[in-house]
């Protein structure tokens, strides 16, 4: 720094050279520093901690307590809880990716994504930082849960690695819709916007699926639909790396054939088509 | 070269009501260590200017150089040598103060030792130490336009771009933020500055480009500008409404420019050649006339008069903020 440090916030001496080069390391250095601003908010407001982890386990003790006597209660071999978990975690997680919409919106509301693109950082670094600090957020809601369903009597029945397959799985697909989300949060006008189409969206993609119970119970025409439904397809892949598909048997459609490899394709699908295109959209974004 | 040029840019969005030309051919030259005052109505494509300038935006044809920088070809060389401050603070308001421009030193690659230097820096040079570790979110609005215009400020940039610097503010912060702004400017940094308040460009600006329609309609110094229109203005405000056509017949007679009639055709003005003489002749007329007043005196030319002859209308002052961005 200069010796003579005045009260005038000096700029004459022109730009700093940069200490991070390279577009790698700047790529990695500028995600990391917006994941940080992301996770900052997080701890400043505590409601959206409170809610990332009150939520899961009022989920998970609301469906498992009130539908449990009521669905597959005449099979002894069906545990409502077991059959449950890979559901209702497949729901919570798609959900919170909704927040990197919401978020999205709100920064180019409140004007920050101006400044963002004004400074000389990797164009696709504010995504990446967000979709960081969404995965961070859900993976705490994902801990809740398990610990949650644990406590109430649920079991995983494959061994510790296939159950942390299926909590990879449900992590990965809700990463990729997370940049869905984001491309949709760019294009809306006001944070609630995304909100209200989020539910809008979601309800009906995870309640017309095999979430909460077994596609075949579903109407004729939900039915159908459930079992092309990717959610399906990601609960069912979930389900079955737990161990807890309870005797149901799979529809007998490719993608519930085959669900793992069903749910990683469309996770790696979504993140082919939408990584670009966020990148693209927030290349031409500006406040208001 | 100027160390901003622009030329021929234009700028056209579609909108539900049409299209609009936010830049219809716009020329633009900045020399080095100057302050240039874009003055123009709300629409008039100030905004639109400082955001193809700043890489917010492309314009759809015309080239710019910062720092001799093309901002279409290499948007990212320009961003490395500008700063930045837009119409409405764009801070994190979940950050503190430090951490706001921490970040930003951050992602310009100082390091993350030197951002927290260069951050404590700027917070003790702006006054703000006292609330540097507070979030943001209780801060007041002439606070978080300190902040911003400390993270505009965050990389040392010889080139800063104040779109509406001080739009909102009350009249302390913006005087605060003027003293500011020109002691950035004895330091040498250039200064391209949006704004819809006459007095500010006419203290802040060396040169001013008047905008109307998307292109520069008139530009020079502020006293080049007010030559342009002429000498003093005789304003007179009639008490009776009904005495206003009688009493603009009479300045009409005396003025020697275009009058301007307002407040309900109570307030009539018109520029004159001979100050002092002409609005002696003037009121004798109105005196003769048995014409009430309410008021009667002389001006100098203001910039609003400037606008005002320039374009044929006010320069807008109301609270709507500029819709050009897409």
């Amino acid at each position: 720094m200069t010796t003579q440090q005045t009260s005038t916030p000096a700029t004459a001496q022109g730009p700093f050279e940069p200490e991070v080069t390279g577009a790698f390391a700047t790529w990695m250095a500028d995600g990391w520093t917006v994941t940080w601003r992301n996770l900052n908010k997080v701890k400043r407001s505590p409601d959206m901690l409170i809610f990332a982890v009150l939520q899961p386990i009022m989920f998970v003790l609301l469906f498992s307590q009130v539908f449990g006597g009521a669905i597959g209660g005449d099979n002894p071999n069906f545990d409502y809880t077991d059959f449950l978990m890979a559901g209702i975690f497949a729901q919570t997680v798609v959900f919170g990716s909704t927040f990197s919409g919401a978020a999205m919106a709100q920064d180019l509301k409140e004007g920050i994504i101006d400044r963002f693109r004004t400074l000389p950082m990797s164009p696709s670094a504010v995504l990446v930082g967000r979709t960081n600090a969404d995965l961070a957020l859900n993976t705490i809601s994902m801990v809740i849960m398990i610990l949650t369903g644990l406590a109430i009597g649920w079991r995983f029945e494959n061994g510790v690695l296939s159950f942390l397959g299926g909590v990879a799985l449900l992590m990965l697909f809700s990463y990729s819709f997370s940049w869905v989300m984001a491309l949709l949060g760019m294009m809306v006008k006001t944070p609630e916007t995304i909100n209200n189409a989020s539910f809008m969206i979601l309800f009906p993609l995870t309640f017309i699926s095999n979430a909460f119970v077994p596609a075949e119970s579903l109407p004729k025409v939900f039915g159908i639909i459930a079992n092309w439904n990717p959610v399906s397809a990601l609960v069912q892949g979930a389900r079955e790396l737990f161990g807890n598909t309870g005797g149901t048997v799979a529809a007998d459609t490719w993608p519930m054939q085959n669900p793992v490899i069903t749910a990683i394709i469309g996770s790696v699908l979504m993140l082919l088509i939408f990584v670009p295109l966020c990148v693209k959209k927030f290349g031409n974004v500006s406040s208001r | 070269m100027s160390i901003i040029e622009a030329k021929g840019l234009t700028k056209t969005y579609s909108t539900r009501s049409g299209t609009v030309h936010a830049l219809a051919g716009l020329d633009l030259s900045v020399p080095e260590g100057t302050v240039k005052g874009l003055l123009g109505p709300n629409g008039a494509g100030k905004t639109t200017t400082v955001k193809v300038l700043n890489t917010l935006i492309k314009p759809d044809s015309g080239t710019a150089t910062v720092d001799s920088i093309d901002v279409v070809n290499d948007p990212q060389g320009v961003r490395r040598v500008i700063g930045a401050s837009g119409q409405y603070a764009a801070v994190d308001e979940n950050l503190t103060g430090l951490e706001n421009l921490e970040m930003v030193g951050r992602l310009y690659h100082l390091g993350i030792k030197r951002s927290r230097a260069r951050a404590k820096e700027l917070i003790e040079a702006f006054d703000l130490t006292a609330a540097g570790n507070r979030p943001v979110k209780g801060f007041s609005g002439g606070m978080r336009r300190r902040i911003d215009l400390a993270g505009a400020l965050v990389n040392r940039p010889r080139i800063l771009f104040l779109d509406e610097p001080t739009t909102g503010l009350d009249p302390a912060s913006r005087l605060g933020l003027w003293e500011t702004i020109s002691d950035l400017v004895r330091g040498g940094t250039t200064v391209l500055l949006t704004t819809q308040y006459l007095e500010e460009a006419d203290y802040l600006a060396d040169h001013i480009s008047v905008i109307d329609s998307g292109h520069v309609i008139a530009e020079g110094t502020s006293d080049e500008l007010k030559a342009q229109v002429g000498g003093h203005r005789v304003v007179v405000t009639v008490a009776d409404e009904g005495d206003s056509q009688q009493a603009q017949d009479i300045l009409r007679h005396h003025g020697a420019g275009k009058l301007s009639v307002s407040d309900g055709g109570r307030e009539i003005s018109v520029v004159v050649d001979q100050g002092p003489t002409t609005l002696q002749a003037v009121l004798s007329d109105l005196g003769n006339a048995q014409i009430r007043l309410h008021d009667a005196g002389m001006q100098r030319p203001t910039l609003d008069d400037v606008f005002l002859t320039l374009t044929g209308h006010k320069a807008a002052q109301d609270d709507d903020t500029e819709q050009e961005a897409s």
